[in-house]
């Protein structure tokens, strides 16, 4: 049996209690393309993680270093705002 | 110490309003409840009442800067009537499936088309499954009290809902009577100082409002409501009768009037009730043993209560003001007749719709048809309408 709570222990009203809990759900599997990092051609300028709506863009050190795809939708935003000189980032089917 | 006051209904749901000072109100003019929120907003105008009024745009606004405040945690009402209870629905059943206790008082008006402006229960009616508690008022003096208990109702903790206290447009609105008050003092000690069950800007404890629930825990809260209204139904009867010794006025989920010893009733809603226990003392004159079941409760519907007060009726004759196409008679009528057993003859009047006159001498005519029909062996159409012309 599911290890989801019953109408009787869960919270009322659809309220969360827990914040960041949204960590814990994996949207990933919504995702059609996936965006793919060259990171020879990246300049770093963040405009894919200032923009990515999921929050999916991984940083560290100030720097691009992948996705996060547990949680990246594919919407292609990162794809699209990726200064066209480097096209750093290309939408590839996700198989 | 309580006074008794000439009000209009209208006037009676401003007058508790002001006596609970509630946090926030939305605000938005419908004929006709333009006058009870008009009369509230002088209130606040004259400082009166500290409530934060929000003049918003539409009754869609309304009720989304309920939800709004509500979720805050702020104490929240709003009032409104047909086109606007319908334009507001979509964000009504949100308010209730989040659980946010706001009161509003809803005067009864006909919806479009043709355009109509008089009284009958079709907008409310509308959003009987929004998951509303809905309690229907026979006089301005229970829309005063309605109004009040709706607070306590709404806001207990194994309640929380939304809480429409329906009025009869102009019927009740509009008509000037005495209404008893127990002023601003006695009204907040009843319905006290408001603890939200979750406040969205408490940023200490941050909480998520409205989220996506899908296949996984959506029916779970669908299933939380119902049993939210089943505990409401205790809860309405326990403030109804907390009420009372503190006014004299006790209320519950049913009224019956010279129900006990009667062969024939009338079931009804709202200010007709009134006209009912008229017509039914004056047919009592002419030896009908004839009775009145108020149903104050639609949303909890009383069935088993309602079923318990008319077991030993033989005829009762089951009156809508509003209408089910498609459908013989109206949700009133269904409802009872859904509860009710035996060999009790159960007989639909549609009535009033656009707020056609229903006078004490129809409703004597309604119950010489049951007691005609007591008599009769045959059972003709159990579908009438009153007033109506062919």
């Amino acid at each position: 049996m599911s290890d989801l709570l019953g109408w009787k222990n869960m919270p009322i009203g659809g309220i969360i209690f827990e914040s960041g809990s949204s960590r814990r759900y994996v949207t990933g599997g919504w995702r059609t393309y996936k965006p793919v990092h060259a990171l020879e051609r990246c300049i770093h300028c963040l405009r894919c993680w200032i923009l990515c709506p999921d929050s999916a863009v991984l940083v560290e050190d100030g720097r691009v270093v992948g996705f996060d795809y547990d949680h990246c939708k594919g919407c292609g935003i990162c794809a699209r705002e990726c200064p066209p000189k480097c096209h750093a980032i290309e939408m590839q089917l996700d198989r | 110490m309580a006074k008794r006051v000439p009000m209009t209904g209208n006037d009676a749901g401003a007058e508790a309003l002001k006596d609970v000072n509630p946090d926030v109100a939305a605000v938005f003019p419908i004929t006709p409840q333009t006058e009870l929120m008009h009369q509230f907003s002088s209130y606040v105008h004259d400082g009166v009442v500290d409530t934060e009024l929000i003049l918003v745009e539409s009754e869609h606004s309304a009720q989304s800067a309920c939800f709004g405040a509500a979720s805050a945690g702020a104490r929240t009402v709003t009032a409104t009537s047909s086109q606007g209870l319908l334009l507001m629905a979509e964000i009504c059943a949100i308010t209730a499936a989040t659980r946010l206790p706001v009161v509003m008082p809803v005067v009864n008006r006909a919806i479009s088309a043709p355009v109509n402006i008089g009284c009958d229960h079709s907008d409310s009616m509308f959003l009987r499954d929004a998951g509303w508690i809905q309690l229907y008022c026979e006089n301005s003096q229970e829309v005063y009290d309605t109004v009040l208990q709706a607070f306590r109702i709404g806001e207990h903790k194994e309640v929380l809902l939304p809480v429409m206290v329906c009025l009869d447009g102009f019927i009740i609105s509009h008509t000037m009577e005495g209404v008893e008050l127990i002023g601003s003092e006695a009204a907040r000690q009843f319905v006290g100082e408001y603890a939200p069950a979750f406040r969205l800007l408490d940023t200490a404890k941050p909480i998520t409002v409205g989220p996506l629930h899908l296949t996984d825990y959506y029916f779970e809260c669908k299933r939380q409501v119902v049993e939210a209204m089943q505990n409401a139904r205790r809860v309405i009867g326990e403030v109804g009768h907390e009420y009372g010794r503190l006014t004299g006025r006790e209320y519950g989920l049913i009224e019956p009037y010279r129900l006990d010893d009667a062969e024939v009733a009338i079931v009804a809603l709202g200010s007709t009730c009134g006209t009912a226990k008229v017509a039914a003392d004056r047919a009592r004159e002419k030896g009908i043993r004839a009775g009145v079941l108020k149903v104050r409760s639609f949303r909890p519907f009383p069935g088993e209560e309602i079923a318990a007060a008319l077991r030993h009726v033989g005829a009762a004759a089951v009156l809508d003001r509003s209408i089910s196409y498609g459908l013989p008679g109206g949700p009133l009528f269904h409802e009872v007749r859904s509860f009710v057993q035996g060999g009790i003859r159960l007989v639909s009047y549609v009535y009033g719709l656009g707020g056609r006159d229903i006078t004490p001498g129809d409703l004597q005519g309604v119950f010489a048809d049951l007691a005609a029909t007591l008599r009769s062996s045959e059972s003709d159409g159990a579908y009438r309408y009153i007033g109506l012309r062919e």
